[in-house]
């Protein structure tokens, strides 16, 4: 145990305070993460929205520590599990948090998955690492967990190369991975983005029963709005690198308090909408992260911007009990929508 | 095969694209004689209509065949059978002059904003193409065209001499836009527009081209993955499943009362951004993985993923596209003719 698990008690599983990370490149500094704070408990399924480049994959990568550094650097926070902080420990001590305790499912399988080793090995691996497994008991356990995720003749298909599985497959074969250990909590970054909708509710199906079996909490990352609804408790949204609303689903779909929220919600189109409606649609676009806002990232965008959003960051506000907003005129919004 | 008709009683809506039992196989070659050893069944026996002036929406799984019905739809690709009418001119007919001058009414737009337009040229060159191979401007005129198509789609004039590699997603596809329309096209196939943008553009793009639609009378086929965004765009939606049409009607009927199990399907697996709907909604989820459309199952060729496929019948013969109530299509032997 280190000295920091017996210092710090945390009520959470999960608290994530002030994360910070930025990368420096050749054409400047981009502030990927800026100082993002939540908590999650037992058993929460937490959905990250936002859209392409607004941090979600960095956030998620720094509390696994597996940002590329240089140029990657994550300045400042603390991540928090069962009191422990993450980014504190050694590079050694880590390796036996990820996995064991914080898994995480990539973006795309085909540059996570090894192509050249087979399916079953890279399963058998992290059972070894981290179980202390002998071989037998590691290919015991690697056709069950295939066979858990629903992946045919298991047994025989350990022996095959990622490239020759389906799409579905080899996501399967990531969440099979990604369970091998038992975690605590299971980030999924974009599972099932790259899949077609029937398959992507085969998956979702699927993570729903092993969630309701095996009780770990789940972080999944998506831009797909849907998806969160049909899965998650709790929702973050992201906007340029900063958390600027977090909550219950059920609560901010029917009632968010952010312009960005309730801009995104309302451009989906409705099925009860009739012929020519028009969609409702934010003006802009998403900013580049080459340098730091002053104020509000989303002020140029916001229909709703006064002076001060354009001078000071606002920062993240109980609304409702569980549910804050990093608005200056969230009452303003609120009562408009 | 019957070829589709649609039953109207009062008159009848211009069919601006006629499309009759298209197919395009690709071969597939092995060896060094390069043996043609079998075929890739892109597109299988297609018929359906276009009216002038809709949307009609094409949608189903990646690889079931829709940007390859597009493109050869626009002759990007030589049929392997079947035939393409457009406004009322058989196109296998169309030789030189005729043919180029009916392609130039037809567009397409493509899937990636940024592979499709090309990094080299500057927006006045890519707008401005079309004009210069068909000789319809001369420099000064081209220009003066290219910022008025600029302007139409929503982009600053100014932005002329820029490069593709300075816009962002959704400025690429505004560009892309304003290139097929440089020549006045009827008839624009839109293939997955929006599915490379960001959420809070895509919305933009949609009502941009819904605002073109009807500021120049334009007739759209809109194909797309995202559903409930088809159903927004689409006066009219056909599902594609593995190479063929299993499905075709009016949106509201099709999204109502899907009658093909594929649609009912893939209706159900479709997310809904509303967390109670979501609570209490039942998903049909089909088993297994898409079978490759090199070697496509036998008979009905969603038998082997079908939750109400019948042995001895589903898994032999080949179901007919038949109209089962007025400009509902259907493709399966358990959907009768009401
Ligand atoms: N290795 C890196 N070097 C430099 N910049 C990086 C690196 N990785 C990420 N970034 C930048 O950090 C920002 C956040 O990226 P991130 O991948 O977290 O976005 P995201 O929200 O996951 O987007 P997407 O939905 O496209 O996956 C982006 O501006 C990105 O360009
Ligand atoms: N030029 C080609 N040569 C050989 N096969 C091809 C070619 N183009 C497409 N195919 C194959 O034809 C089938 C249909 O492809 P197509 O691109 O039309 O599908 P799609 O419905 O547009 O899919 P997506 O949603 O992924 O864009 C696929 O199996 C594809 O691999
Ligand atoms: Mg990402
Ligand atoms: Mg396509």
């Amino acid at each position: 145990m280190s000295a920091y698990e017996a210092q710090s008690s945390s009520e959470h599983l999960l608290e994530v305070k002030n994360l910070t990370t930025r990368f420096y490149t050749e054409d400047g500094v981009v502030y990927a993460v800026n100082g993002i704070s939540y908590t999650m408990d037992e058993g929460d399924t937490l959905g990250v929205v936002g859209e392409s480049g607004c941090g979600k994959s960095v956030h998620a990568l720094s509390m696994m520590r597996l940002i590329p550094i240089p140029p990657g650097k994550i300045e400042a926070g603390e991540v928090l599990l069962r009191g422990r902080d993450l980014l504190k420990l050694s590079e050694e001590e880590m390796r036996h948090v990820r996995g064991a305790q914080l898994a995480m499912i990539f973006q795309d399988p085909m540059t996570s998955l090894n192509p050249v080793l087979t399916v079953g090995f890279q399963i058998m691996e992290a059972l070894k690492l981290h179980q202390g497994m002998s071989d037998h008991e590691a290919r015991a356990r690697a056709t069950e967990l295939l066979e858990m995720v629903g992946i045919p003749e298991a047994s025989l298909r350990l022996d095959d190369y990622p490239h020759q599985f389906s799409g579905g497959m080899r996501q399967r074969a990531m969440i099979a991975m990604g369970l091998s250990c038992n975690p605590m909590i299971l980030i999924a970054d974009e599972p099932t983005t790259a899949l077609d909708v029937t398959i992507q509710a085969q998956i979702m199906d699927l993570v729903k029963r092993l969630r309701d079996k095996l009780g770990m909490a789940i972080i999944w990352i998506t831009h797909d709005l849907g998806v969160v609804a049909g899965l998650a408790q709790r929702v973050n949204v992201m906007y340029a690198g900063s958390l600027i609303e977090t909550g219950p689903v059920k609560e901010i779909y029917g009632n968010p308090h952010h312009p960005y929220t309730a801009g995104l919600l309302g451009s989906l189109p409705r099925p009860d909408d009739p012929p020519g409606t028009k969609l409702f649609s934010i003006k802009g676009e998403p900013p580049d992260l080459l340098g730091l806002p002053k104020g509000c990232p989303f002020a140029p965008r916001c229909t709703y911007a006064v002076e001060r959003c354009f001078h000071e960051a606002p920062t993240l506000e109980p609304t409702e009990p569980g549910h804050l907003v990093a608005c200056w005129e969230k009452e303003r919004v609120e009562k408009i929508q | 095969m019957t070829a589709p008709t649609v039953a109207t009683q009062t008159e009848e809506p211009e069919v601006i694209l006629r499309v009759r039992n298209l197919k395009k196989y690709f071969p597939i070659r092995r060896g060094v004689f390069q043996r043609h050893v079998g075929d890739v069944k892109a597109v299988d026996d297609v018929s359906f209509d276009v009216y002038k002036g809709e949307t009609l929406g094409l949608v189903g799984e990646s690889g079931c065949g829709k940007t390859t019905t597009g493109r050869t739809i626009i002759r990007l690709y030589d049929p392997t059978a079947g035939s393409v009418y457009f406004q009322g001119r058989d196109m296998a007919e169309l030789k030189g002059k005729e043919l180029r001058a009916m392609r130039r009414k037809m567009q397409m737009i493509f899937q990636d904003p940024y592979a499709s337009l090309n990094p080299r040229m500057s927006v006045l060159g890519i707008v401005g193409e079309p004009l210069e191979i068909h000789h319809i401007a001369n420099r000064s005129e081209r220009k003066e065209r290219v910022a008025e198509l600029l302007k139409l789609v929503g982009l600053n004039p100014a932005f002329m001499n820029r490069y593709p590699h300075e816009f962002s997603g959704g400025q690429r596809q505004r560009i892309g836009l304003a290139r097929a329309l440089a020549l006045n096209p009827d008839l624009i196939i839109c293939d997955e527009p929006i599915s490379a943008l960001d959420v809070s553009i895509q919305a933009q793009v949609v009502n941009l081209l819904e605002e073109l639609q009807e500021q120049l009378g334009l007739t759209y086929i809109f194909i797309a993955h995202d559903l409930s965004m088809v159903r927004h765009i689409s006066k009219r939606v056909a599902v594609m499943y593995l190479g063929k049409i299993v499905e075709l009607t009016d949106r509201d009927t099709l999204y109502t009362n899907p009658l093909h199990p594929y649609t009912q399907a893939l209706l159900s697996a479709v997310p809904v951004p509303d967390p109670f709907i979501e609570e209490t909604r039942k998903r049909i989820i089909l088993k297994g993985d898409l079978p490759s459309p090199a070697n496509p199952p036998s008979g009905c060729n969603f038998h082997t993923r079908c939750p109400v496929f019948q042995k001895g019948l589903c898994d032999v013969q080949d179901p007919e596209f038949i109209e089962v109530e007025p400009g509902h299509f259907c493709a399966c032997h358990l959907v009768k003719p009401q």
